[in-house]
């Protein structure tokens, strides 16, 4: 997936003495595991530690299909799909599971902004997604419910 | 041992993607009939690649149905074209498997 290269670089300095120099080239930006959102306990906090604020505005923007009623908590498909351009990322968050980041899709540029997927909820709870697009943040939240909780519990 | 099915079809200028990993994605949230909580294990990235270029990532948490299912579609592949799927476990497991455009 990623290499670390090390290029070795020899100065000469003015005493004929040799420095060699050995530098950790940083990995090409493969977006980091987010370990504090996604063990965050509450969705602010999630939100935040992912996108550094927490006060999203919802956007007609950002389409987030997701069912009225999930007859099966541990297996409810949900897509998120926008027409903005220059989309970076787009996430999911479920408010109500222990853990609410779901899931955070990293969209390069080719790829359409189009993701579906299918997640876990305990319980009847509001689905939202958040779309990093040219440095902003958009929003959209559905409420979902739940009539068999997947979490295992 | 590979997890990974892959359904990947060229369409025009594009590739749609459907991926599916086989994977218990155990969330961390059971316990087992002892009453020991079943400790979380679940796919934590993915990574598809073509012609050495990153496509899609994601990044997941164990709320990702077991079996996590992906669909996203990107610009350009052609039909024989391969894909490089990695992915990395919250275990810090990894591993890299190909897959072929229809």
């Amino acid at each position: 997936m990623s290499m670390n290269r090390r290029s070795l670089v020899k100065a000469v300095a003015a005493g004929g003495a040799l420095m060699g120099l050995s530098v950790l080239m940083p990995r090409v930006a493969m977006a980091a595991w987010a370990k504090e959102a996604f063990e965050a306990k509450e969705q602010g906090a999630a939100i935040k530690a992912l996108y550094g604020e927490d006060a999203v505005a919802e956007s007609a923007e950002v389409v987030l299909d997701a069912p009225d009623i999930a007859e099966n908590g541990a297996v409810v498909p949900v897509s998120i799909s926008t027409e903005l351009t220059n989309v970076e990322s787009m996430s999911l968050f479920i408010e109500n599971n222990p853990a609410p980041l779901a899931a955070q899709f990293m969209i390069p540029e080719g790829t359409r902004a189009d993701v579906s997927t299918r997640v876990r909820m305990g319980k009847t709870t509001n689905v939202t997604a958040v779309i990093k697009a040219d440095g902003k943040l958009y929003r959209a939240t559905k409420e979902v419910k739940v009539t068999i909780g997947g979490c295992g519990g | 041992m590979s997890i990974m099915r892959v359904k990947a079809k060229a369409s025009g200028e594009r590739t749609d993607v459907k991926m599916m990993a086989k994977h218990i994605m155990e969330t961390g949230q059971r316990k087992d009939k002892a009453g020991n909580v079943i400790p979380a294990l679940f796919l934590s990235e993915i990574e598809v690649k073509h012609s050495g270029k990153v496509v899609f990532t994601a990044n997941l948490g164990p709320a990702v149905s077991k079996n996590p299912y992906f669909s996203f579609s990107f610009a350009g592949g052609a039909s024989g074209d391969t894909l490089e799927v990695n992915w990395k476990e919250n275990t810090g497991k990894s591993g890299s498997e190909t897959a072929e455009i229809r």
